[in-house]
């Protein structure tokens, strides 16, 4: 199955402050195709994450038009699945039973056993493809921050997802745990085939894991540019070595460097 | 770990034979009339002399505790969950609550004997007004605990608001609903007591009420000490059912420490 299709038609945001309406998000106009991984990196503050809980239809837009797979949205549909920068991991729940929320949530019935049975394996499956089949009866309070934002994709995953958010999925770990986990996200992006919105302020991440990189300003927030990643899949340890890479980077910092993001001292 | 709760438990009795002694000493060392401080050897030998009318009491004012306890979570949960959800209710009742807390119960018991006589309802309710409190507060606190995150994973998960209760701000609530419930249940206690010392003809608080007339000093520290042992025992009856009911809880805080 082929991932969905992201419109954005001005879409925009404005808070209302105490001072008057506050600007959060110009009007932004943005297509993203089927299938593909984009990240969406920018400074704190330029409003990438409201941008993405819009799509998502976690919070309304103040203008403008979001389509998913060429439909209007306005709430959160059916195959988007979101991996938050915290993993919210629900600490009262085994790992496995984290992993089967959604279902629980959705398809379950006390009698439906023999569906119950295959979620369950396929919850399994999905612990095992991120080396956590052992942990499967564990609390999350037993886990480490990497092994839990594992659970929390897993959850994510289960739900078949046509559309993948991913709000800085990996802020919150330490340097080489990160790498690990840009691996296993592109192994999965590999095999799953879904559309992958990345939100991150990370620009070797960014430029690594996608198809395209949009670049946000802060305040009030926009894109400043967009760029097509030319770099062939499947990326490796040493992709980063890759000349065409070290441009792309240095080519996004020229964008926060001009855009008083990033200032020489 | 069995070991650690077993050396705990070592420790605390050893503590507490400890203080007994330290007083037991002073008494004699300082010759202190029993009809001022009697030694803790008298108070345990009266304990084991009059059980069966300690124990009668106590279960009277436990009845009244209980009943109390079960009415103020009955009441407080459920008004706690009205409170989380409804602006009206939260502004309305919410200092009428705070208003009826800040009342002293002494103070109230005469006007509900007056209205509801000196039977068992007056100290059901003296023991509920009193243990309301703390479980409605912490009850309320603890599902306003939700984080953002936690919303929006349910919401992006498509919960209605029933599940999103149950699944959700439910179970992220009890650490603090137990709180509250572990500081009610002594409460609880406390009201029973200033309900039988107003009115009563029988219960702990009017045995006490009693020695005291008599200045059988001996025995009211009997009826304290039989206090804290209920105290103790309800306390730690509620603390096991909620480490039954929350195994992750525990364990993490363990982890913490």
């Amino acid at each position: 199955m082929l991932g969905k299709r992201i419109e954005l038609l001005d879409a925009e945001k404005t808070f209302k402050a105490r001072s008057g309406p506050v600007q959060a998000l110009r009007p932004i106009r943005l297509a993203i195709e089927e299938s593909s991984f984009v990240s969406i990196v920018g400074p704190s503050g330029c409003g990438k994450s409201t941008l993405m809980n819009m799509i998502a239809g976690l919070e309304p837009t103040s203008g403008g038009e979001i389509r998913l797979a060429g439909q209007s949205s306005r709430k959160p549909q059916e195959g988007n699945a979101i991996v938050f920068q915290k993993d919210v991991l629900l600490e009262w729940r085994s790992v496995l039973d984290n992993v089967l929320l959604p279902f629980e949530l959705h398809h379950i019935t006390w009698f439906d056993r023999r569906s119950k049975r295959t979620n369950r394996e396929l919850a399994m499956e999905l612990l095992e493809m991120v080396g956590l089949a052992a942990f499967a009866d564990k609390y999350p309070f037993e886990l480490s921050g990497g092994m839990r934002q594992r659970v929390s994709i897993c959850r994510a995953l289960i739900q078949n997802p046509t559309l993948l958010m991913m709000d800085e999925p990996f802020g919150a770990l330490d340097a080489l745990t990160r790498e690990q986990m840009m691996y296993d996200l592109l192994k999965i992006f590999d095999k799953y085939k879904f559309t992958v919105l990345f939100i991150t302020h990370s620009i070797e991440e960014a430029v690594f894991l996608s198809d395209r990189v949009v670049v946000m300003s802060p305040r009030p927030g926009a894109v400043v540019r967009d760029i097509p990643i030319q770099l062939e899949r499947p990326r490796t340890i040493d992709t980063r070595a890759n000349p065409a890479f070290q441009k792309h980077v240095q080519e996004i910092r020229d964008v926060f460097k001009a855009e008083g993001v990033l200032k020489e001292v | 770990m069995r070991l650690g709760r077993s050396m705990r438990a070592l420790s605390v009795a050893l503590t507490i034979i400890g203080l007994m002694a330290l007083w037991q000493i002073i008494c004699w060392a300082g010759s202190i009339p029993e009809y001022i401080l009697p030694p803790p050897s008298d108070i345990l030998l009266r304990m084991i002399e009059d059980a069966d009318s300690l124990y009668r009491h106590s279960l009277i004012t436990l009845w009244e505790v209980f009943l109390g306890f079960a009415m103020a979570v009955v009441i407080g949960i459920p008004l706690a969950i009205l409170l989380v959800y409804s602006r009206y209710i939260s502004q309305s009742f919410f200092p009428i609550i705070v208003g009826i807390h800040c009342v002293p119960m002494v103070s109230l018991a005469p006007l509900l004997i007056i209205w509801f006589g000196f039977g068992l309802l007056t100290k059901v309710l003296i023991a509920f007004l009193i243990s309301f409190f703390p479980i409605v507060i912490n009850t309320t606190v603890g599902l306003r605990s939700m984080e953002k995150e936690m919303l929006n994973l349910a919401k992006s998960l498509r919960a209605s608001s029933a599940q999103t209760f149950l699944y959700f701000r439910l179970p992220k609530a009890l650490p603090s609903i137990f709180g509250g419930l572990k500081v009610g249940i002594t409460l609880a206690i406390v009201g029973a007591i200033v309900a039988e010392f107003v009115a009563s003809e029988k219960g702990l608080g009017y045995l006490q009420l009693m020695a005291n007339s008599q200045l059988d000093v001996t025995m009211e520290f009997a009826v304290i000490f039989t206090l804290g042992i209920i105290g103790i025992g309800l306390f730690n009856l509620v603390g096991w059912i909620e480490r039954l009911s929350m195994p992750w809880y525990h364990a993490t805080r363990k982890e913490a420490d």
